[in-house]
């Protein structure tokens, strides 16, 4: 088990480095660089930026090296811990990003955990009491999440608590607090904006899970073992929590791999528009800029964060599923 | 007169599909004595689980008991109707009174907890001990069932035992909280001939030992002749003819026990004949035949009143069978 474990996080190495290199090349691939767009930017406002001066900003990035080079130089820093500077916001990356990583991992798991809190009851109650009332209820209710994009129901939220309950739902703090450092008052006024944008973004998975715990736990159901905890005189309720549903719970162990990163990634849209201060939105940014250290940092930043929620999902597997952990030996 | 201590009185279990209901169980009756076997054979599908499961009251939707008698003579002599039984009272009768074995020991287990938890969890809902002797008794029925090294077995999974294993720690579970009736639902079907022959020689030991009373569910003639005492050939859901098993292997009466017993491939036959059949194929549920449901398929009808009506039980050379060749009013 311990090799395994050895392996799995081996793997997880080669796995970053591949993403880098990838995401690296994928960030230069769009024509011009990130001083074409700085003059087409500046030129749009009116003012220009002349042949030498534009030849001083490539220098001074490395711009006019082979992309292989820019790539070794870029890699040599990430590994000592330093990012690079933001070319756009002329400081280093890992100021710009800041608190942004950490409210984006509070964000998503939070998200998360609506998710699993949502989808476990429901999927337990829609299966064991299947086509009934309250299962075709649920089940209506899983559609229209799976349908609606969460950004349009962002949008929905925030027109309703405007124009019904006059409060602005935008943003993970108040005015007072924006600007202000960590205070005792900070957190709880982060509590108090949290839970909204955390439902928003756990919809849609809530009502994917409800579906996958509905299919996986009907199929259990079904059996033998379950009669066999009947035969032995054990209470319904128990019978259903303690068998199909332990079966039931592997996909769910499995699902966190891939929830983990749909989280981060599927939450850009909906930080836009909500005006959450997460690095979806400073992606985007850096994207359209070619800010190269800035993009190319919070896509590394994605690809860890996907392997390591693969691994987590892994060993959250082995713990749930016996067979597995025996078939390692 | 020894008084049964399951006595089983026109049960009928039907499943109300959507495409209408089928009668599962269609009027049996049967008596379980202590230390005696009753086999329960039949083809698939003619109720014999359905049976089992209905005196347990554990038939799944949309399956239902919807009438008939189950007495049950508990351990201080009472008696009590098991299907007039609140299900609080009835969960005491499940592997306490009344316990089962399955036929795919594989399926039958969780894979999610040890053998150990699994046996364990009956003792602690029903004998009222903590854990610590829950599991020594775990050990102990590990090692009365001839599991070898049960005190590390115990805590093993399912996966990692074999067939036969799989099929005595079944057994062991069955019995962890010593019932007095064990019905065991095809307990050998899965299991290669000298593992079946070990499992059976494992439950007529354990009946001697404990007077146990076994409802043996096969569709497998030689079991039954190895096995049991009583048996009741079943066919669409009704049990065709009971008796000794002497009897029905030396005097079967109903048409159906005699084509049963003709198809049993024997030593002594000429070589390269073929094994006798019974003609056509058990009737879909949907479409039972009117009269006697064997009807049909029968090779010693007697035409229109097999065709009409429903035979009653009558008592031919010893034993119950129903059939009009032996007479009885339509």
């Amino acid at each position: 088990m311990i090799a395994f474990v050895t392996r799995r996080l081996l793997l997880g190495l080669v796995t970053v480095w591949l993403i880098s290199m990838l995401s690296f090349a994928i960030i230069q691939l769009p024509p011009g660089d990130f001083v074409d767009a700085y003059i087409a930017q500046l030129s749009a406002s009116g003012s220009t930026v002349s042949a030498e001066e534009a030849a001083a900003m490539r220098q001074l990035y490395g711009l006019g090296q082979p992309i292989y080079v820019q790539y070794g130089k870029w890699i040599f820093r990430v590994v000592q811990g330093d990012f690079g500077e933001s070319m756009e916001w002329r400081r280093p990356v890992t100021e710009v990003i800041g608190d942004r990583i950490w409210l984006t991992l509070l964000l998503s798991f939070s998200a998360l955990i609506i998710t699993w809190g949502l989808a476990l009851p429901i999927g337990i109650y829609s299966a064991v009491k299947q086509y009934s009332f309250g299962d075709y209820a649920f089940t209506l209710f899983g559609f229209i999440g799976i349908a609606v994009p969460n950004f349009l129901l962002a949008l929905i939220v925030m027109y309703f608590s405007f124009t019904l309950l006059d409060a602005n739902v935008g943003g993970l703090f108040s005015a007072d607090y924006l600007l202000a450092g960590w205070s005792l008052g900070k957190v709880w006024d982060l509590m108090k904006h949290l839970p909204l944008p955390a439902v928003i973004l756990a919809l849609g998975g809530t009502a994917q899970l409800i579906r996958i715990m509905r299919a996986n736990l009907l199929d259990e159901l079904r059996k033998p073992y379950v009669v066999t905890a009947r035969a032995k005189g054990v209470a319904e309720r128990k019978v259903i929590l303690k068998y199909p549903v332990r079966a039931a719970l592997n996909p769910f162990a499995s699902n966190i791999a891939y929830l983990f990163p749909y989280l981060v990634s599927g939450s850009i849209i909906v930080s836009i528009v909500l005006g959450l201060p997460t690095v979806g939105p400073l992606l985007v940014k850096a994207l359209i800029a070619k800010d190269m250290f800035l993009a190319g940092t919070i896509v590394l930043l994605l690809g860890v964060m996907t392997v390591i929620g693969t691994f987590i999902s892994d060993l959250v597997l082995m713990w749930v599923e016996p067979r597995l952990r025996h078939q390692m030996d | 007169m020894v008084e049964p201590i399951l006595s089983v009185r026109g049960l009928q279990t039907r499943f109300f599909g959507t495409e209408g209901t089928v009668r599962a169980v269609d009027g049996v009756d049967f008596d379980v004595y202590e230390g005696r076997t009753l086999g329960v054979v039949g083809e698939s599908g003619c109720g014999k689980s359905v049976t089992a499961r209905s005196v347990l009251g554990i038939v799944d939707r949309p399956g239902k008991v919807v009438g008939g008698e189950a007495w049950l003579t508990r351990a201080d002599g009472s008696r009590v109707d098991l299907f007039r039984l609140p299900e609080a009272d009835m969960r005491k009768v499940r592997g306490r009174e009344i316990a089962l074995v399955f036929q795919e020991p594989m399926a039958s287990f969780s894979q999610h907890y040890t053998i150990g938890n699994q046996i364990a969890e009956s003792i602690l809902l029903h004998m009222g001990v903590d854990e610590a002797a829950a599991r020594k008794r775990a050990i102990e029925l590990l090692d009365m069932v001839g599991v070898p090294q049960p005190d590390r077995r115990v805590d093993e999974y399912p996966f990692q035992l074999s067939g036969g294993l799989r099929q005595r720690v079944m057994i062991a579970m069955a019995l962890a909280c010593d019932p007095r009736v064990l019905i065991a639902d095809e307990p050998t079907t899965a299991l290669d001939v000298t593992t079946q022959a070990q499992i059976l020689d494992l439950l007529r030991h354990l009946q001697q030992q404990r007077g146990l009373a076994i409802i043996l569910i096969t569709h497998d003639m030689g079991v039954i002749a190895e096995m049991a005492h009583d048996v009741a050939v079943m066919y669409l859901g009704r049990a065709v003819e009971t008796g000794p098993v002497a009897d029905i292997f030396a005097r079967p009466q109903h048409p159906y026990t005699r084509a049963l017993l003709r198809s049993i491939p024997t030593v002594m036959a000429k070589p390269r004949t073929r094994l006798p059949t019974i003609a056509g194929s058990i009737p879909h549920p949907f479409n039972r035949p009117q009269g006697c449901a064997f009807n049909p398929r029968c090779s010693e009808s007697l035409g229109a009143v097999c065709a009409a009506h429903e035979p009653p039980a009558v008592t031919a050379d010893g034993h119950e069978v129903r059939c009009f060749i032996h007479g009885g009013q339509p």
